[in-house]
């Protein structure tokens, strides 16, 4: 036996793992996709009539259909963030049951468990993406995109569902119970909420205005309206990739490093 | 894999010495040496608490230790994490399994990550499931498994690598007595393989059926080392014990059977005889009592088992005195008796602890 890891093969090896956890237990992800589309349906619905009259939307309009324009790209989003919250369970629920242990005790690459999870839920967020992306479209969103912008507008989500992943495995890495772990995310499914995702951050009270306007969700909601419905971006584009830049290694570092402690008790 | 196996398996064991280990300011390791012997099952004794778990824990390289230096396989610990996890398996407390695959698939899982073939992990994933028992329920996902069928994974999960040492954490703890039975003669054939074994209990029958050396280990530290034997002769207690109808005859037998070491136990009728449990003792017993005509309702012969021993060793505060199996304070029975002359010879130890023979 050589000494060489093999951390490209150990990752797929979690990876068809994850996957077949995915196939067999389904609930997790539909639960996890429930929640955007509920939000979508009820801002569309419910206040969407009020809200495309009562906000002044970017690139003009007004209107239900309008708002729809503008809401959407925030769903997406939020869609990707509420997907990020199964890594912290699935991370979690192989903590509690025990094989974390086992893995941790056979010469596999160190990264390659974790690895598995992110790329696992990677793929669960694309699909959750793309039935968000259906459900929107159905009830009335218009993107108006070139190829190109929706190719940059697919990598930006993907780039924060990686992002996200990695911060959740950490989460659910330093978390005591699935359930802890199940609401540590929670925070994250909220933030579009405090940005621009649902009412722009101007129509918000002084405080709360300047955290809107300065958290990571609001320049990434920012880029993806632009490039599906055409409103201005700016240099929001740079601010979201620092971001992203940013969190994902924060969420690399953290996970791993309580990867290394994380032991069943 | 044979041949690396046959290179390095004279330094197959396991050694520690001085292994330390505190969480804040609780020691759980205070101190801790071993020597396990390749190809020999090596028991952990001790009660909830006294860092069995966290001995293998460290010995596995799941957590780091504080002080102190230990070689598994041949390999230092410090040094060669990686090279002692190609060598070891584990099987802790709770069954690790994947509970949303079959069983084929969690076997199959490790021999992937083992990186072997297809083919001989597919082998491997048959011919295990097969002496395990466990073919027919290969395509059943393990979390519809009972507790013995999960821990009979697990251990063949563990086996996958074929691995030279392996660490067994309370294997049996919550298992049916047929499981536990089970999962025993699984272990000896491992043994009979050449593999080496930590095993750690709270089952003193368990260590007394499988471990060649027990130690036994008490707030963080080994109190005492030995085979089963030896350390069942650290602590007198082999008698025989004559139960009566009443106390005239209980009477006359004690004064028949009048050595200054017997004991009386007037409200159970009984008499403790200090005995080896040999036939010949017994025959002298039941010879005095036949010639003077005194009628004894029952004898059993009680030797010394290990829940003398983990008893009288892990009992905590200092006059805390060891127990019988009948619940009476052995110290105060035995207390002259240390000198008995049986009481140092090996023979005298029966495994069976207690025989009742009925007139």
């Amino acid at each position: 036996m050589s000494a060489t890891t093999y951390p490209v093969r150990d990752a797929m090896t979690m990876l068809r793992r994850n996957l077949k956890h995915a196939q067999r237990y389904p609930s997790m992800t539909v639960t996890v996709v429930i929640m955007p589309i509920v939000m979508l349906l009820m801002f569309v619905y419910f206040f969407g009539g009020a809200l495309g009259e009562g906000i002044e939307i970017p690139g003009g309009g007004s209107g239900r259909d309008a708002y729809t324009n503008y809401l959407a790209p925030g769903i997406l989003l939020m869609t990707v963030a509420s997907s990020s919250i199964a890594t912290a369970i699935s991370v979690c629920t192989d903590m509690t049951e025990g094989i974390i242990n086992r893995f941790r005790t056979m010469a596999i690459s160190r990264s390659s468990v974790l690895v598995g999870h992110v790329l696992g839920n990677m793929i669960q967020t694309v699909l959750a993406l793309l039935l968000t992306l259906g459900v929107a479209l159905a009830v009335g969103f218009r993107p108006e995109a070139s190829v190109v912008e929706w190719a940059a507008a697919g990598g930006l989500l993907l780039l924060l569902a990686f992002a996200l992943a990695w911060l959740s495995a950490a989460m659910g890495l330093s978390s005591d119970s699935v359930e802890t772990a199940s609401n540590a995310p929670m925070p994250l499914t909220l933030l579009p909420f405090l940005g621009s995702a649902i009412v722009t951050p101007d129509s918000m009270p002084a405080g709360i205005r300047w955290f809107a306007e300065y958290q990571p969700f609001t320049p990434l909601t920012e880029t993806v309206r632009g490039l599906l419905s055409g409103s201005e971006i700016g240099n929001n584009g740079w601010i979201a990739l620092a971001w992203l830049a940013g969190i994902s290694v924060l969420g690399y570092l953290w996970s791993m490093a309580a990867f290394k402690k994380a032991v069943k008790r | 894999m044979t041949a690396t196996t046959g290179s390095t398996a004279a330094a197959a064991g396991i050694t520690a010495q001085g292994l330390r280990k505190a969480y804040g300011d609780k020691t759980v390791l205070d101190g801790v040496d071993l020597r396990v012997a390749p190809g020999t099952i090596f028991s952990l004794l001790g009660p909830n608490g006294a860092g069995k778990t966290t001995t293998v824990q460290i010995l596995s390289t799941l957590i780091a230790h504080d002080g102190g230096t230990a070689e598994v396989a041949g390999h230092d610990l410090a040094a060669e994490p990686d090279a002692i996890r190609r060598a070891i398996g584990v099987t802790g407390q709770f069954a690790a399994v994947d509970g949303l695959l079959t069983a084929e698939e969690n076997m199959l899982l490790i021999a992937d990550l083992l990186h072997l073939d297809r083919a001989e992990g597919r082998r491997r994933t048959a011919e295990l499931l097969e002496r395990f028992e466990l073919t027919e329920a290969a395509r059943k996902p393990a979390a519809s498994f009972s507790g013995g069928m999960r821990r009979k994974l697990d251990l063949a999960m563990t086996l996958v690598g074929r691995p030279r040492v392996i660490f067994l954490d309370e294997p049996t703890t919550g298992l049916d007595p047929r499981s536990r039975r089970t999962m025993w003669d699984l272990i000896r054939d491992l043994v009979a393989g050449g593999t080496t074994i930590l095993l750690t209990t709270q089952y003193l029958e368990e260590a007394d059926q499988l471990a060649d050396r027990i130690a036994v280990l008490d707030g963080g530290r080994i109190v005492a080392e030995g085979t089963a034997d030896e350390l069942k002769r650290r602590i007198p207690g082999g008698h025989i014990r004559l139960r009566f109808n009443d106390v005239d005859s209980l009477h006359s037998a004690a004064s028949r059977l009048a050595l200054s070491t017997a004991t009386r136990h007037d409200d159970e009728l009984t008499l403790h005889v200090p005995s080896d449990g040999s036939v010949s003792a017994v025959r002298s017993v039941l010879d005095i009592l036949e010639s003077s005509a005194i009628h004894a309702e029952a004898l059993t012969v009680h030797t010394p088992d290990l829940d003398d021993v983990f008893l009288a060793l892990t009992g905590h505060g200092s006059g805390a005195a060891p127990t019988d199996a009948h619940g009476t304070p052995a110290a105060t029975v035995y207390g002259s008796t240390a000198a008995h002359p049986t009481a140092a010879d090996p023979t005298a130890v029966n495994a069976t602890a207690v025989k009742e023979i009925r007139r």
